[in-house]
């Protein structure tokens, strides 16, 4: 029941209607979906909505971040690994705009999410009033759905709507700007959840035809080959994904996103797909007679030159989001709907089976990229630290069920390759948008998402200075996030690139940085920092071992590289495995 | 291989929808050549009628992302033959040179136009047509100079005996029904 302290008593749920501001049914409706969490920061134009939040600090907790941009990736870390809708709450102007980079994050990784601004009163809209921006339309492009409520009676409906969108289908961002005058403004307060609208299919039944040709397919490959994507992860497909790879015996290779999905010590998985995935997976792509793609999209990350991609193969595309058929590669055979729903209609159709000879390909290919690549990074011999090492040691000290949050540039790519998982929803990153200063944000989302595990943060130096005013957040909070500043000093991927494509002209990309440990410990976090090997794992140890939130900055040997990689329009097969 | 196509859009009247749908152009860098939105005959329901110059692949990459977007119902693309389709256009032209010369009353008759309004100063004819119609009478109408001219964009009918639309709606509904 709530607690609820303005004169007119409300209680939600039953379907009595009680006369409420806009406001208070802002906030009431939100509790009807279930929201726990809310990550924001107010203004003039959301004040009546923060001032009704005042009397719900029983119900809901709220997350007051130190930039917009700072409450919108703490909401995506939040949904990524809770699965519920991450809400955001600003205001309007600079405070909406300061949202649209995450959002548009949220909308290219399918995160479910619902931001709510304020706008000015509805009086003044189109007339360049103070702190007026046109957020509808600014992020129209970036979101699923918006929709600007300005009167107080639409505010119930347009919430159900929101989180249903939201949430539903292929999952992604939406944004309701409510005037200032509707939140002031009085409802009869009804809530209905909402559980259609007529214009949008969320998904599609699965076809029994097309799942009959998929078996088919499957049934007579010899060397077939599972792409597992995000979507494994959104429908909760993972036991379905397991059982089918085991059942037929074919090797899983992951996208970005999909990490975590399946675990990193199962015999049949072969690692990364992609630009800076493992050499196997993307060499043998273009030997696969058959690739079954699961829940991903085929971004240009992935598939590197399309016209070689999968030169061999058939494709077998299970998505849920009609647009994504055919969209970069064509589909032999094309399963709309939900991925869960999808394979445990497969499974019974598929032959037991097992392709040992063309895993061994596989088994090789590690072989070779073990030699080349990655003992040098997990087990340097050289005296500079290297990611890999930092990496190894943090997912052991963890037991390798720790939920792992990076920021973006090499130390994603390398803690993305190294780290190990045995659990679904561990990995928080940002994929289709690369957006450095992610990390730090996203991390204390996961915390509050997931309190009881253990939350570590990989961040690079440059990506850490665009978001670092979160570890204010962090420690009023209390969130015992264990960050990892990968210091190399410059803005590492990018250094790698003029490396190797551009003569090593290091245009722009070196970093005076300043003394992380003594700005953690002005925010009132401790910290401590390493340059030495023989200091790294008691370090992280006593990281670890730290009660609270805890920064570690490890020097980083200047030129570590990323390998294997996939150059700019190069098809897979020329994964290369050192400069 | 680039050519005319015509998307028909069926949506729900929402305020935004058709910033919506152009973006989901002007991103692909795709020139709308015309547009035309209004009322369908079911209440409620708009009808966008949109053309453009593309690959057929490219055409049905976009319908699917137009499709895709909350408020749109359902959206289609077809190419001209398959479809009936007319624009409307208006000529103005001074009032002295229709009395001036019979040149201008046999266009309007052999061109099928009509005469909308005549003043002392101007009057105006309108055609339907295709495009290439209503441009070829707006030359010849030029010849004594046209004060005034516009063209609308286009309205189309597809060769189906049925409005696919309603056809459309019930099955909408039925698979929404079991859907709960
Ligand atoms: C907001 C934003 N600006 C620019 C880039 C381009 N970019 C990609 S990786 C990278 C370098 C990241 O450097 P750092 O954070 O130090 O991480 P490292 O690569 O060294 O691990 C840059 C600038 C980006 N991804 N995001």
């Amino acid at each position: 029941m709530l607690a609820f302290k303005t004169k007119s008593l409300v209680k939600t749920s039953d379907m009595t209607v009680k006369k409420v501001s806009g406001s208070q049914a802002v906030i009431l409706s939100i509790l009807e979906e279930g929201v726990d969490t809310i990550f924001g920061y107010p203004g003039g134009a959301i004040m009546p909505i923060y001032d009704a939040l005042y009397d719900f600090d029983q119900n809901v907790k709220h997350i007051l971040t130190r930039h917009e941009q700072g409450a919108v990736h703490a909401a995506e870390g939040y949904a990524k690994v809770t699965g519920k809708v991450g809400v955001c709450f600003a205001t309007s102007g600079p405070g909406a705009s300061n949202l649209i980079t995450g959002i548009a994050d949220a909308m290219l990784d399918s995160v479910p999410m619902v931001c709510i601004t304020g706008q000015v009163t509805s009086p003044l809209l189109g007339t360049d009033a103070f702190q007026e921006v046109d957020v509808v339309g600014i992020s129209m492009p970036v979101t699923k759905w918006n929709y600007q409520i300005t009167t107080p009676e639409e505010i119930p409906e347009a919430i159900a709507q929101a989180f249903y969108i939201a949430q539903t289908g292929r999952p992604g961002p939406v944004l309701l700007d409510i005037t200032k005058d509707a939140q002031f403004g009085e409802l009869e307060f009804k809530y209905e959840k909402c559980r259609k609208i007529r214009s949008y299919v969320p998904e599609s039944p699965i076809n029994p035809e097309k799942i009959k040709e998929a078996a088919e397919l499957i049934n007579q490959a010899k060397k077939p080959m599972i792409l597992c994507g995000q979507g494994i992860i959104i429908s909760q497909a993972e036991e379905e994904l397991k059982d089918f790879a085991e059942k037929a015996g074919i090797p899983v290779a992951w996208t970005l996103l999909g990490l975590s999905a399946f675990p990193t010590e199962h015999p049949l998985n072969v690692g990364m797909l992609g630009m800076h995935g493992n050499y196997g997976p993307n060499l043998l792509t273009n030997e696969a007679d058959l690739i079954i793609a699961i829940g991903m999209r085929f971004d240009d990350r992935v598939t590197g030159k399309v016209s070689s991609y999968g030169e061999k193969a058939k494709f077998i595309h299970f998505e849920i989001d009609p647009a994504e058929i055919n969209k970069i590669i064509k589909a032999d055979v094309a399963v709309l709907g939900d991925a869960k729903k999808a394979l445990k209609q497969l499974i019974p159709l598929i032959n037991k089976n097992n392709h040992n000879t063309w895993i061994g390909e596989f088994r090789k290919c590690d072989n070779i990229e073990n030699e080349k690549v990655i003992h040098k990074d997990l087990f340097p011999s050289k005296p500079g630290l290297t990611m890999g090492e930092v990496v190894r040691i943090a997912s052991e000290k963890t037991n390798h069920d720790a939920i792992l949050v990076t920021d973006v540039g090499q130390q994603q790519m390398i803690a993305s390759r190294y780290f190990k998982f045995k659990n679904s929803r561990s990995n928080v990153t940002s994929g289709g948008l690369g957006t450095m200063g992610f990390g730090l944000p996203a991390s204390m989302g996961a915390q509050l998402g997931a309190p009881n595990r253990t939350v570590v943060a990989m961040i690079g130096d440059g990506g850490f200075q665009m978001t670092i005013q979160e570890l204010g957040t962090i420690v009023q909070n209390k969130l015992p996030v264990k960050i990892i500043i990968l210091n190399n000093h410059f803005l590492g991927m990018v250094r790698q690139w003029q490396q190797l494509f551009f003569e090593k002209r290091y245009s722009f990309t070196e970093l005076q940085n300043p003394d992380f440990i003594m700005i953690a410990k002005g925010f009132g976090m401790d910290g401590h920092k390493v340059d030495k090997r023989e200091d790294l794992e008691s370090g992280i140890q006593k990281m670890m071992d730290h009660k609270g939130p805890y920064l570690l900055e490890v020097t980083i040997e200047k030129e570590d590289n990323v390998f294997p990689m996939v150059p700019t329009g190069a098809s897979v097969s020329d994964v290369i495995l050192e400069p | 291989m680039k050519k005319e196509f015509i998307i028909t859009i069926y949506s729900e009247n929402h305020i935004g929808l058709l910033t919506r749908i152009t973006i989901v152009f002007t991103r692909r860098k795709i020139n709308i050549e015309s547009l035309t939105v209004s009322e369908s005959a079911i209440p409620g329901i708009f009808k966008f009628t949109i053309v453009v110059k593309s690959t057929e692949e490219q055409t049905i990459k976009v319908v699917s992302q137009i499709e895709k977007q909350v408020d749109v119902l359902k959206a289609f693309y077809h190419t001209n033959e398959e479809m009936i389709y007319q624009e409307i256009a208006l000529y103005k032209v001074s009032t002295e040179t229709l009395y001036d010369s019979d040149q201008i009353e046999k266009m309007v008759r052999n061109s099928g136009a009509r005469i909308l309004e005549i003043t002392r100063e101007y009057t105006v004819i309108e055609k339907t047509g295709h495009k290439e119609e209503t441009q070829q009478l707006f030359e010849q109408l030029n010849k004594y100079k046209v004060m005034q001219f516009i063209r609308s964009g286009r309205v189309a009918l597809t060769r189906d005996p049925i409005e696919r639309l309603s056809e459309f709606l019930k099955e909408r509904d039925a698979f929404l029904e079991q859907l709960d």
